[in-house]
């Protein structure tokens, strides 16, 4: 069973059953990671707030991640999605860990299922609509007329608009499950190479492995940077309306 | 845009497709949903728990130091501009008090040494003045002197001239014809002396 890749992928209890009105929300695997994503950022970003004026390592990673978002958003979002910034702060460093930690062998990558991924994006989509209506009235429908295209073309452009508008959750939530299953596939199948192929061919796919390591941690930060960027920018697709 | 639009059909159709394998294969465990609302429910938690923390507690803090780091570096630099106004200030204030001194001590030396140039000058002016008086009075007496020598010289030689020829001739001769020739002769002896 260990030598099917997608094993890595399942979902297990991890203690007792729990079960509120016949509903299980009992604690597994993802529950763990998400769990261990979420005090590790809560301790590396505690220790950063250290009062000094000359900061220390963690103070210093702490507070170039902070202008690092900060300026993410100013520069897609503009200066109104400040409000935001600590959600999508939020939104970076959880989906960084997660990815980060699904490195760790044998570990359990949160953000490798859909649900979890898509569950952030609907949030997400969703709220970008709220703010969007709440900002602009009906007027934010505008977003699906764009500016300057001939009136024959309309009828058209406006469909496709509205489709590419409500697939965002889903090109968003796809992005990011695709990419780290993809990847984490990957390495459990060059990893099967290494076994099967023996001391003799193994380290060709060892090699492979080394190098996708290597691939799947750059793609790990991409994917939430990709993420916390897109999410700006349909933030500022609601905050200023440019069509 | 539209292609976009088609692969996200497409990858839509490849879930749903690996749904329906599913259920008979086992293929992929996310599209199991035994835990979905186990693990919505964590998600929720969890992330909710990192927002409100992060928002509430963290980042304020982080966005604080960073803010009253920014806003000491700026009272530093003022206040690292202000005390080189002030050294520039002092340094001005330091070579003009050297200038000065510079200034006074040529003045002071200068004058000093004016006066004591005057000093010397009056000295000698008036040292002059004595000397001269002095080579006056000196060849006053000098010329007084060689009148009363000159005189006198030639009463001795009248004396002796009369003694001299009282005793070769043994009688008075008159004394005035005997000054005439003295004199005489004393006169051209005189202006051989003299060069004249």
């Amino acid at each position: 069973m260990a030598a099917n890749p997608m094993y890595q992928f399942n979902v297990y209890r991890i203690g007792p059953e729990i079960k509120i009105n016949n509903i299980d929300i009992s604690f597994t695997n993802a529950s763990l990671f998400m769990v261990i994503s979420s005090l590790a950022i809560l301790i590396i970003f505690n220790l950063g707030t250290k009062r000094s004026i000359i900061p220390n390592k963690i103070q210093l990673l702490a507070e170039l991640s902070y202008s690092f978002i900060s300026k993410m958003i100013s520069d897609t979002a503009g200066s109104k999605a400040k409000p935001y910034f600590s959600f999508i702060f939020s939104l970076f460093m959880f989906v960084l860990f997660c990815n980060m930690f699904g490195m760790i062998p044998y570990s359990f990558t949160v953000t490798s299922h859909i649900i979890v991924t898509f569950v952030l994006a609907a949030f997400i989509f969703i709220g970008v609509t709220i703010i969007g209506f709440i900002k602009h009235g009906l007027g934010y429908l505008k977003l699906f007329v764009p500016s300057g295209v001939p009136m024959v073309l309309l009828p058209l452009i406006v469909v496709i608009e509205i489709i590419s508008y409500l697939s965002r959750p889903i090109s968003l939530s796809v992005r990011l499950f695709a990419n780290m299953m993809a990847g984490h596939t990957m390495m459990k199948v060059f990893g099967g190479f290494v076994v099967s192929l023996g001391i003799v061919g193994g380290w060709l796919p060892l090699g492979f492995s080394v190098a996708l390591t290597g691939l799947e941690i750059l793609v790990a930060f991409l994917q939430a940077y990709v993420f916390a960027i897109l999410t700006c920018i349909y933030l500022n697709d609601a905050l200023n309306l440019h069509h | 845009m539209l292609k976009k639009i088609i692969f996200q059909f497409l990858a839509l159709s490849l879930i749903f497709t690996y749904s329906a394998q599913s259920a008979e294969s086992g293929g992929m465990p996310q599209l199991n949903p035994e835990f979905w609302i186990s693990q919505i429910f964590w998600l929720v938690l969890t992330f909710g728990l990192l927002f409100i923390i992060l928002s509430k507690f963290i980042l304020p803090k982080i966005s604080n130091n960073l803010e009253t780091r920014k806003s000491q570096i700026l009272e530093n630099i003022e206040t690292a501009d202000k005390q080189r106004e002030e050294t520039e200030k002092k340094v001005k204030e330091f070579d003009k008090i050297i200038n000065d001194t510079k200034v006074e001590a040529k003045n002071f030396f200068n004058s000093e040494r004016q006066k004591v140039l005057d000093d010397i000058n009056n000295k000698r002016l008036s040292l002059e003045k004595d000397i001269e008086k002095e080579i006056i009075k000196a060849e006053e007496e000098i010329d007084q002197l060689k009148k009363t020598s000159q005189e006198k010289v030639t009463k001795i030689a009248i004396e002796t001239s009369s003694d001299l020829v009282k005793q070769l001739i043994g009688e008075d001769i008159n004394k005035s014809s005997l000054s005439a020739i003295v004199e005489d002769l004393s006169k051209k002896e005189m202006e051989k002396h003299n060069g004249i």
